[in-house]
């Protein structure tokens, strides 16, 4: 490898690209990290502790774009449709953290399976009219081992016996649940009342001391920042992992700004990256891993021109179809104490007579929404901001009911994939680096409409149940014909996926089942982008475990393999 | 550095005037100082000359403040990167005719917005009664709302940024602020109190 920098590049240090760095580091071979934001999370050089700038700080993170991306320096556009012209708005659409760690930096770590029918979901449930449904390549049996691993090197705390609806699982997870919020002690109760079955969520928080990272101590500054004690473990976990190697180099501020070919046009030599001062450098490698998340991956196929002979790279753009269900109560709730969200329901994720019959009456065969997360407000400026200026602004501060006594649920609602749904390059806007900006094109299908529609007053009824003495209910994006909330017209949701969709057929896939390009067969797809269904469950231990998989078959590792207990 | 005036960045018309309208929009009430009190004018001087200070009072530092115990690190301000601060630079200065900061185009900055907005409101804002300040800020609705988004976080933001002057906004509101390192035990977690 005499005219090689190293055996890997890696576009991006988030859950996908420090996943693979990790398993790679750890088989013996060199990789080199470039992410194009800043290094906020672990110091570079050994023993690698923690940098220090991650804070209690709602100013830092919420209000001035800490973690990147700022949208003066790379906009993005957006419309619903090609009839809105080039574009609705630009500026900040799908924000996911631009800095060394990515999507996991801020995540507040609810880090739950998706279940073996998620996999089959066109076998098993069926096609739905103007989306195109595919089971994914492999099921969730093939998967369950990664699972497994990718649970205990972030560190999930949960309990295994604690959501009726999961799948199967070999292992028990690595920690016990951390304690529950009272806020939520509140809405289970209710909910459970109503038949529901909510549960402890597995969160990749520490609840005791794990892998030399202390316990959580329920600083409430969870969702939306860094840990400031490093009591989450993605994405520092594997990034930290792979820097004790040796052979993990990663390179912060290092824009990536094309995928390079070499003669044959079906082997990457590498890619072309811009550093801190603008200065062009190389990386040749063996392999490219792109992890830049399914906003930025596709956007970097694109303007590569590769691995797009389907037409398909940026299509199948998914993100949850986020309903918000919230109420106030008569009593305070401290939402500022606890990791932001500890419990969750899977309930409207599993069709029942009642939704069956809601679906035909829509003209829909089924519908399924996502798992709910029971929340709580926590920050005072996003809670005054959203408050009228003038005379009422101080007694509703001091009351609070839109923090301290505010319950909120909301649905990741699950989200078809549309071929018409898009990233793709704005003809006219750029970022600070001369390229084209990224452009979404979106707009729910009416799947996901309909069931928001139809679980959203239940979930009012829940609240109501427990106490609220006021609900409302919004969604993400507004529903057709609603106007847009606080959130926006575009989605406000940082669950994104589906835009380089992994399958069998190249005529229908961008990466094969092991996530490499169909077109370049040394280019590995890491991350969420090869999603071919979005189901209802946050994305990241799926990224993670997909990771470990396509990471270890690149390198000729063996797969992993778990036993079905009872099936021995 | 030694700075030319008492402020940042306001003259002391515009600071005061600035005082005033904030505390229209977070008005002092029983158990709460309202804008002026909580020195909201002074975290937007700040915020509007940031880059008078060295490094730039953009983004506060870690790991804590010192209020919670370990050692105070919020008010060692974390340097910017080169694009960063294009970026602050840009919004707060406006994009002034400067190629690397148009490459979208004009930016109107922060300062301007602030400039203009005073002057529009007047210098008898402070002595026009409460239904004509709101008509008047109402007439400038973009600076109205940045101000307000503004006074919002000098009320309740970590004092470091100059705002929330001790504590007060915070109090008000029963909201303990930043935590770390110490946190919450379980039973102040999941218990009702």
């Amino acid at each position: 490898m005499s005219d090689l920098d190293c055996d890997a590049v890696i576009v991006g240090s988030g859950p996908a690209g420090a996943t693979a760095a990790h398993v790679l580091t750890e088989a013996g071979r060199s990789v080199i990290v470039l992410e194009k934001g800043r290094n906020h999370l672990l110091d570079l050089d050994a023993p690698f502790g923690p940098k220090g700038d991650v804070s209690n700080d709602e100013i830092k993170f919420l209000s001035r774009h800490f973690l990147g991306p700022d949208p003066l320096l790379e906009p993005r556009a957006f419309r619903r449709t090609a009839a809105d012209g080039d574009r609705l708005m630009v500026g900040d659409v799908n924000n996911l953290p631009s800095t060394v760690g990515g999507g996991g930096f801020h995540a507040d770590g609810k880090l739950p399976r998706f279940r073996e029918v998620d996999f089959r979901a066109a076998s098993e449930l069926g096609p739905i009219e103007g989306a195109e449904l595919v089971d994914w390549p492999f099921g969730y049996d093939e998967l369950e081992p990664y699972y497994g691993e990718a649970e205990r090197i972030v560190g999930v705390a949960g309990d295994a016996d604690a959501n009726p609806f999961a799948s199967w699982r070999a292992d028990p997870y690595p920690m016990p649940p951390g304690p529950d919020m009272f806020a939520a002690i509140v809405s289970s109760e209710a909910a459970t009342k109503l038949g529901y079955h909510p549960y402890r969520a597995p969160t990749g928080v520490n609840s005791v001391e794990y892998d030399g990272r202390p316990a959580c101590n329920n600083c409430g500054f969870c969702a939306y920042y860094g840990c400031p004690i490093e009591a989450k473990g993605d994405p520092v976990a594997p990034l930290r992992r792979a820097l004790r190697t040796g052979r993990c180099d990663i390179r912060p501020e290092c824009y990536v700004s094309h995928v390079e070919l070499d003669g044959s046009g079906r082997r990457a030599r590498g890619v072309r990256y811009l550093d801190r001062e603008g200065v062009e450098h190389v990386v040749r490698a063996r392999f490219v891993i792109l992890g830049a998340g399914a906003f930025e991956t596709p956007r970097l196929l694109l303007r590569s021109e590769i691995g797009n002979s389907s037409d398909l790279v940026g299509r199948f753009l998914m993100f949850h179809f986020q309903t918000f269900v919230v109420g106030t109560f008569p009593f305070r709730l401290h939402g500022h104490r606890g990791r932001a969200v500890t419990h969750l329901h899977d309930d409207h994720m599993i069709p029942d007579a009642e939704s069956l019959a809601a679906a035909r009456e829509a003209g829909l065969p089924y519908f399924r929404a996502g798992i709910v997360e029971h929340g709580a407000a926590a920050g005072p400026i996003q809670e005054a901001i959203h408050l009228p200026p003038g005379s009422l602004h101080s007694r509703l501060m001091m009351e609070s009911t839109l923090r301290d006594r505010l319950l909120a649920f909301t649905v990741q609602g699950e989200d078809l994939p549309q071929a018409t749904n898009r990233i793709d390059l704005d003809p006219a806007v750029c970022d600070v680096w001369g390229n084209p900006a990224g452009r979404v094109t979106y707009s729910p299908h009416r799947h996901e409409v309909v069931a928001s529609e139809h679980y959203a007053p239940k979930l009012t009824r829940i609240l109501e149940a427990a106490g609220a003495v006021w609900t409302t209910t919004s969604t993400s994006p507004p529903r057709p014909g609603q106007r847009a909330d606080a959130f926006g017209l575009a989605p406000a949701s940082r669950h994104i996926m589906g835009t380089a969709r992994m399958g069998a057929d190249p005529r229908t896939s961008v990466t094969d089942p092991w996530q490499r390009l169909h077109d370049v067969d040394n280019v590995m797809v890491a991350d969420s982008s090869v999603f071919p269904t979005s189901t209802g469950y946050g994305p990241t231990l799926t990224i993670v475990a997909l990771a470990i998989r396509a990471a270890r078959a690149l390198v000729d590792l063996d797969p992993l393999r778990s036993v079905r207990p009872g099936r021995a | 550095m030694t700075a030319p005036s008492r402020h940042a960045f306001f003259t002391d018309h515009e600071h005061a005037l600035v005082g005033v309208a904030c505390e229209r929009m977070i008005p002092a009430e029983h158990g709460h100082p309202g804008a002026r009190a909580l020195g909201v004018a002074d975290y937007i001087d700040t915020l509007l000359g940031a880059f008078s200070f060295d490094p730039p009072r953009i983004f506060a530092g870690g790991p804590f403040s010192g209020r919670a115990g370990g050692d105070a690190g919020f008010d060692r301000f974390v340097a910017l990167s080169n694009t960063q601060e294009l970026a602050w630079r840009t919004r707060i200065e406006g994009s002034l005719g400067r190629p690397e900061r148009e490459f979208n185009g004009p930016v109107r900055g922060w300062q301007e917005t602030y400039r203009d907005g005073i002057a529009t409101i007047g210098t008898d804002f402070a002595t026009a009664d409460a239904d004509e300040q709101d008509r008047r800020l109402a007439a400038v609705a973009e600076f109205r709302d940045l101000l307000y988004r503004h006074a919002c976080e000098g009320a309740y933001g970590a004092p470091e940024y100059g705002g929330n002057r001790e504590l007060a906004g915070w109090q008000a509101i029963r909201f303990p602020g930043d935590v770390q390192p110490r946190g919450y035990t379980d039973e102040e977690v999941s218990g009702r109190a």
